[in-house]
């Protein structure tokens, strides 16, 4: 061992086995029981050692060395640079990405199903108990055995607590995790090395395109038929819509797919295709269709969000220009990618104007539209900027229509998931009722000198209105 | 049209265009009479446009460029010089419009030289190559249009005619007649009278005039000036004395008056045109009609002679009527006189057919104080640096006079309800407009038929009190502490926009935000990375003598504002809120999101201030304070445990399995037993861990288990606390402690001698003790608070953090010596830099807001200690 880089090892994996003579576990995974075997990742180095090797039972020990400065220097570019979540971590001590690397490394052979030595043993099934002192698991031990359970293992999970000192705090993201079942090593290895990180739900490097080859050559056996595929594929790859839709199509062979289609629009079609009720586009619809009816031609999106109502908007052939204004800088980018404004013609590139702005502050360039359309935006303002708003949209600015979308609180409780009291997004500072909002919209109107009248969007409910509201204000 | 004497006389402030043919020497005459800068010739212009002077296939866009550059200057109120041919109308016409547009005069120079001569000129010039029939053209064009110059709309025509006239003639600048800049008062700035003698008299006494006897003339034994925002005249009982008196204050020098609207009208109407005889004009006239002969005459000449505004004191005063905006003090046109009688009116109508007026003070930006009159308010209030002053007297308000420089406010009610207003005086508009969020703070009960325009419409003026121009882009601010402007990237200025709008409170709340502080500088003794030795030495060498050492609360931080009721919260923040104060991060959000929560805290610290007489001590009714919050889990306890407890609770389980096997192992026979020791250590470094954030968690049931410890007092009714010695601030503070033990958290000091050996000896001792007690550090600053060293303002504070502290923030095995010496590589240079900005930002606003300065002046500063916080910086530090 080099004990100039021992720093002291967390252990994170152990594996033992019952099958007699169980020292052949050393052969199986190519590592002299008596050693002390190392192995140098990026991160750190991976550590095995075999507390017990007797006829009866052996076990292996993988410690992983990570190095939390390092950690930190390298950074992963996902990551806000500056964050303080990179600085206190617990990837030193928690089997994540870090150990599938690790398990790579280490067990190379053994997990392509080779054995140089017992070439016949690596192919069977031996009784093996896989130990995990600290599993970061989101989603707790029901979705732990959810995926281990297809896989033939009998499992025990115990979640560690936050803190025994504040036991209000209750069970951290953790479990002590026990696996035991008759596998072959290498199923066991694969298992550990593609289920870990779906687990932890989050990697220690970059996801690219090469994690697609990775998920499929370490789950191509057994990953097609778990009935978790699509969450384990999607977790995997990060969450990445366009790895995840790659995948899947290569898991299942499904080869309908046009290879020449474009990705914007698979994202796109695959955006519609999952949003089931489609509210927010018929919310999009509703909006258009009064600005369209009112004949208005310069019109203002406040809170634009990625533009998809600007998108709608320029359809509109007598529509002579659409502003759009969000307080999210990053919003306007994502905007401005979705309009494609770097590609557009100078006349319809005349008819667009994306602003960074805010309604807490007056802004002469609000002045002058005929129209302006806040699609869910007044809930996301807390009381004195919801004034501030009010003051600046129907005082200042003053456009002859304005339409405002919002929730129907009523209606939260037909949606499943949702619960009791919750709102619909965590950055709502308020959801309304049908009458909260009708009391909004007419006080509205009359400190302002508008007409209003207020409708539902989407489909209506005999008992709790329609899943939105939409006030539209006229003078 | 004549040249005597050949001095031409021109405003200081025109747009100079020189009218001549080609070869008649106006490069020459404008180099002469001008400065380069102030030049701008068409062929310059050409050779910019076109590499060639001459080219007249550029000659489009060069006048395209030469209007830039001209409306540039004129922008800024410089004087500029056309050295074109100029000999067309229609070429004329854009230079004469673009002078309207900054409201500046037009004034046009015709060198009138035989076309022989400039045909003689040209032939020697190589770049010339015109034909005879070119110059005989332009000639012609020139002399066609001599005539028409004045109508053109050229306030003053010079023609020299021959070479003699021009090389002789000089020109002379003259201030426009507005511009009184030398005049420096002190002036008594005096509202709409009306015709209210009696009042005016009364209000000349209390102000100290001697109102001579026959009510000829008024004067001031210290040479005080009475400024008249106008509309002396109409609808009260005695607009003739009024007019007398102040005829005879404008003779004798101890009055100035500007034109209001009714005396605009007055004069038509005296003038014998036909005017509507409303708004109290018939009543002027028939009193006029009574008056001794000839007195009529002479009112509506002095009338007809008042100017539209006046720019007093070196520029820092405009009067006007009806207020005026920036970009037309100083200026002349007739859209400058329009405003200033008439207000911000555009013609646009709402859809009841009245006048849409907009709130230009509300808008106001600008340096100068504006006083101003026209719309009837209740009280005179501020707003930007404007404040009207026509309290109705006339309708039975008050006549108010505003003192300057002192700005104080004089006013004597009015004996009678004169004349009988279309709404009652003080009643709100129905728009609802005179408080709203965020600062609609507008002159609130305006009296739309007071003036000759009819009420608003609802809404039609309002609007938030910050603009988004005062916050977005790059921004420089000038500071009093800083040694030179702060500046703001417009990439931070984008950032904190988000920030402020989606997370921080009520804009008038946030009057300061804290600045961030600099740790001291990396330590070198073993085991540490932070000791106080270094921040001590920073302080001796920049010549600090004596320094504070202040105990460092580990909680969060907080700003509190806190005042005795809600009518001074309304007072003086503006804000109609039950709980009558805030308490807010220093990011500016609301620090409780329960707002109960924070107005039982807040009763809490309002309760011990009043114990304590504080408020009466230091003659207020709100105060600011900084302070720290305690637990640090009240605030941080999401981040605890999603951060900080899983680290510890993953470490101790991981690292006890570890050891756990490894002892099986070595006692198997591995060789490992090196593993086994580092195992030992770093298991021991987890559970320092866990107690170093343990320190700073209690369960907080309610606001009786906070710890609220304030180390400054940063401002009150009296100014800005905040430079104050440290010491004032802990006696104070100490005291709200002694009253409220449980609320308080007293904040532990000692003094330090810089270059003592044994006091700084001491002082480390002390950090010793707080640290090895489970205390986050101590705060080192100078006992002065502000201290200039050899390289300018030296930091505010420097902060020393304890060894246990530290593993919080830079993980559990950070003390081992091999992560030390990497992590000590850190370098503070720029946090330090931040720190220092953010406190000059941070105690400019207060020092603005102290004063009474405008939102948008202080908000600026809030703003900009938010952007630059979003600079990226290692947040470890």
């Amino acid at each position: 061992m080099d004990s100039a880089r021992g720093r002291g090892e967390a252990l994170l994996l152990t594996i033992a086995t019952t099958y007699v003579p169980a020292t052949d576990l050393g052969y199986l995974l190519h590592k002299n029981p008596s050693g002390h075997h190392t192995a140098e990742l990026s991160a750190g180095i991976a550590h095995v050692i075999f507390p017990v090797a007797a006829e009866d039972r052996c076990e292996a020990a993988v410690l992983l060395d990570i190095d939390p400065v390092g950690l930190v220097r390298r950074g992963r570019p996902d990551q806000a640079q500056f964050s303080l979540a990179r600085y206190v971590s617990d990837r030193p001590y928690a089997a994540s990405s870090l150990m599938s690397v690790a398990i790579g490394r280490l067990f190379a052979t053994a997990l392509s199903g080779r054995s140089k030595e017992r070439p016949a043993l690596a192919a069977t099934p031996l009784p093996l108990e896989i130990g995990l002192p600290v599993v970061p698991c989101r989603g707790g031990a029901t979705l732990l055995r959810r995926l281990f359970g297809p896989l033939g293992y009998d499992i025990t999970a115990e979640p560690l607590a936050l803190d025994e000192h504040f036991p209000e705090w209750g069970d951290s993201q953790y479990l002590a995790v026990t696996l035991t079942g008759t596998l072959t090593i290498r199923e066991a290895l694969e298992h550990l090395y593609v289920l870990l990180p779906v687990l932890d739900d989050d990697k220690h490097y970059w996801v690219g395109g090469d994690e697609v080859g990775k998920l499929l050559r370490r789950g191509g056996q057994w990953l097609a038929e778990h009935p978790d595929r699509d969450l384990i594929a999607r977790r995997y790859l990060r969450h990445d819509r366009r790895l995840t839709t790659d995948a899947l199509r290569r898991l299942t062979a499904d080869e309908a797919a046009d290879p020449e289609r474009d990705d914007a629009a698979s994202d796109a079609a695959e955006e519609a295709a999952e949003r089931s009720v489609g509210l927010h586009d018929q919310r999009i619809a509703a909006v258009v269709a009064v600005i369209a009816a009112s004949g208005a031609s310069r019109v203002l999106d406040l809170g634009c969000g990625s533009g998809k109502l600007i998108a709608a908007l320029l359809k509109l052939g007598h529509i002579q220009q659409v502003t759009g204004m969000d307080v999210a800088q990053h919003a306007l980018g994502a905007a401005a990618a979705a309009l494609h404004l770097d590609e557009m013609s100078p006349r319809a590139r005349g008819r667009v104007e994306l602003l960074h702005g805010s309604l807490t502050y007056a802004d002469e360039r609000l002045r002058g539209f005929d129209a302006a359309a806040m699609v869910e935006v007044i809930e996301h303002l807390d009381a004195p900027k919801l004034e501030a708003f009010e003051l600046s949209v129907f005082g200042f600015a003053r456009p002859r229509l304005v339409v405002v979308t919002t929730p129907n609180a009523e209606y939260n409780a037909l949606f499943d998931g949702l619960p009791p009291g919750a709102f619909r997004h965590p950055d709502h500072r308020f959801e309304w009722t049908r009458a909260q909002f009708g009391d909004w919209a007419a006080a509205v109107a009359g400190r302002y000198g508008y007409e209003v009248t207020v409708a539902g969007i989407g489909p209506e409910d005999p008992a709790a209105g329609c899943p939105s509201q939409l006030a539209v204000f006229r003078r | 049209m004549t040249t005597a004497g050949h001095v031409l006389k021109i405003p200081g402030m025109c747009l100079v265009t020189l009218v001549g043919i080609s070869g008649s020497g106006k490069s020459t005459f404008a180099r002469s009479h001008f400065s380069a800068t102030e030049v701008i010739s068409s062929d310059f212009c050409r050779g910019l446009v076109g590499d060639d002077e001459n080219d007249q296939s550029a000659t489009k866009d060069a006048f395209e460029v030469l209007q830039f550059i001209a409306g540039k200057r004129l922008a800024a109120g410089r004087l500029t010089v056309i050295d074109a041919t100029s000999v067309q109308a229609e070429a004329r016409r854009s230079l004469i419009a673009l002078a309207r547009e900054h409201h500046v005069l037009s004034v046009a120079i015709v060198l009138d030289v035989p076309e022989q001569v400039c045909a003689a000129r040209n032939a020697a010039r190589p770049d010339r190559p015109f034909g005879p029939h070119v110059l005989r053209q332009q000639h012609d064009q020139l002399r066609r249009g001599l005539r028409g110059l004045r109508r053109e709309g050229f306030h003053r025509v010079y023609v020299l005619s021959g070479e003699t006239d021009i090389a002789g003639a000089s020109v002379q600048r003259e201030p426009l007649w507005n511009d009184m800049r030398s005049a420096h008062g002190p002036f008594d700035i005096i509202g709409d009278v009306h015709g209210c003698f009696s009042e005016l008299v009364l209000l000349l006494d209390q102000l100290g005039y001697q109102v001579a006897a026959d009510g000829s003339t008024a004067i001031h034994p210290d040479g005080r000036t009475a400024v008249f925002v106008g509309d002396l005249v109409d609808r009260g009982p005695q607009t003739p004395a009024v007019l007398k008196l102040v005829m005879g204050m404008t003779a004798t020098g101890s009055g100035l008056s500007v034109a209001g609207n009714h005396e605009a009208k007055l004069v038509r109407a005296l003038r014998g045109k036909d005017v509507t005889r409303s708004h109290g004009l018939a009543e002027s006239l028939a009193q006029l009609a009574a008056s001794p002969d000839g007195f009529g005459g002479q009112a509506a000449e002095f009338m007809d002679k008042l100017l539209g505004h006046l720019v007093l004191d070196e520029g820092r005063l405009v009067i006007a009527h009806a207020g005026l905006p920036e970009a037309m003090h100083g200026r002349a046109s007739s859209a400058v006189r329009a405003f200033a009688l008439y207000g911000d009116t555009t013609g646009e109508t709402d859809e009841y057919g009245l006048p849409v007026r907009y709130p230009w003070a509300q808008d106001y930006r600008g340096t100068a104080v504006v006083v101003y009159g026209h719309t009837p308010v209740p009280e005179a209030t501020w707003v930007n640096r404007t404040i009207c002053i026509d309290t109705g007297c006339v309708f039975g308000g008050k006549l108010t006079a505003l003192r300057y420089p002192e700005r104080e406010l004089v006013s004597v009610p009015a004996g009678q309800v004169y004349y009988q207003p279309a709404r009652p005086l003080g009643e709100a508009d129905p728009a609802g407009r005179s408080a709203g969020p965020a600062g609609g703070v507008s002159p609130a009960g305006e009296l739309g038929s007071a003036g000759e325009l009819p009420p608003d419409r609802p809404g039609a003026a309002s609007r938030t009190e910050l603009s988004i121009g005062d916050v977005l882009g790059k921004r420089i601010i000038h500071t009093r502490l800083a040694g030179g402007p702060v500046t703001i990237r417009a990439e931070n200025a984008a950032a904190a926009l988000e920030v402020m709008s989606r997370f921080a409170i009520d804009p008038r709340w946030l009057v300061y935000l804290p600045p961030t502080m600099s740790p001291t500088t990396t330590s070198s003794e073993p085991g540490l990375l932070e000791h106080p030795a270094e921040a001590l030495a920073a302080y001796r060498s920049a010549g600090v003598t004596e320094a504070v050492c202040e105990e460092k609360h580990m909680g969060s931080r907080a700003v509190v504002v806190v005042c005795t009721d809600s009518a001074a919260a309304q007072r003086r923040f503006g804000v109609a809120a039950a709980s009558a104060g805030a308490i807010f991060t220093r990011t500016g959000r609301p620090f409780f999101s329960d707002p109960a929560t924070e107005a039982d805290l807040l009763r809490r610290v309002g309760r011990a201030i009043e114990a304590a007489g504080l408020w009466a001590e230091l003659q207020t009714d709100w105060l600011l304070l900084d302070c720290e919050l305690l637990p640090w889990s009240a605030k941080a306890g999401e981040l605890i445990r999603s951060q900080y407890a899983p680290v510890a609770a993953a470490a101790g389980a991981a690292l006890r399995a570890a050891l756990q096997l490894t002892e099986t192992a070595v006692a198997r026979g591995v060789d490992a037993a090196d593993l086994l020791g580092c195992l030992t250590e770093r298991r021991a470094q987890a559970a320092l861990f866990a107690a170093a954030y343990r320190r700073y968690c209690w369960r907080v049931s309610d606001v009786s288990d906070l710890r609220l410890a304030p180390f400054q007092i940063l401002a009150g009714e009296q100014g800005v606390h905040a430079l104050r010695p440290h010491s004032w601030h802990l006696e104070l503070i100490g005291r709200l402690c002694d009253r409220d033990a449980r609320t308080f958290r007293r904040t532990a000091a000692i003094t330090v001698r810089l270059g003592d050996a044994a006091s700084e000896a001491a002082a480390v001792a002390w950090w010793q003790l707080l640290t090895a007690a489970g205390g986050e550090g101590m705060v080192v600053k100078p006992a002065q608070v502000v201290h200039r060293g050899p390289r300018g303002l030296v930091q505010p504070g420097i902060k020393c953090r304890g060894p246990e502290y530290l593993r919080i923030i830079y993980g559990p095995e950070y003390s081992a010596e091999r992560n030390l010496s990497r992590l000590r590589s850190r370098s503070v240079g720029h946090k330090r830099s931040l720190a220092l900005r953010e406190f000059a930002l941070g105690m400019e606003a207060l020092e603005r807001f102290a004063a009474g300065e405008p939102l948008y002046r202080v908000h600026e500063c809030v703003f900009g200690v938010l952007a630059l916080e979003s600079e990226p910086v290692d947040p470890r530090l």
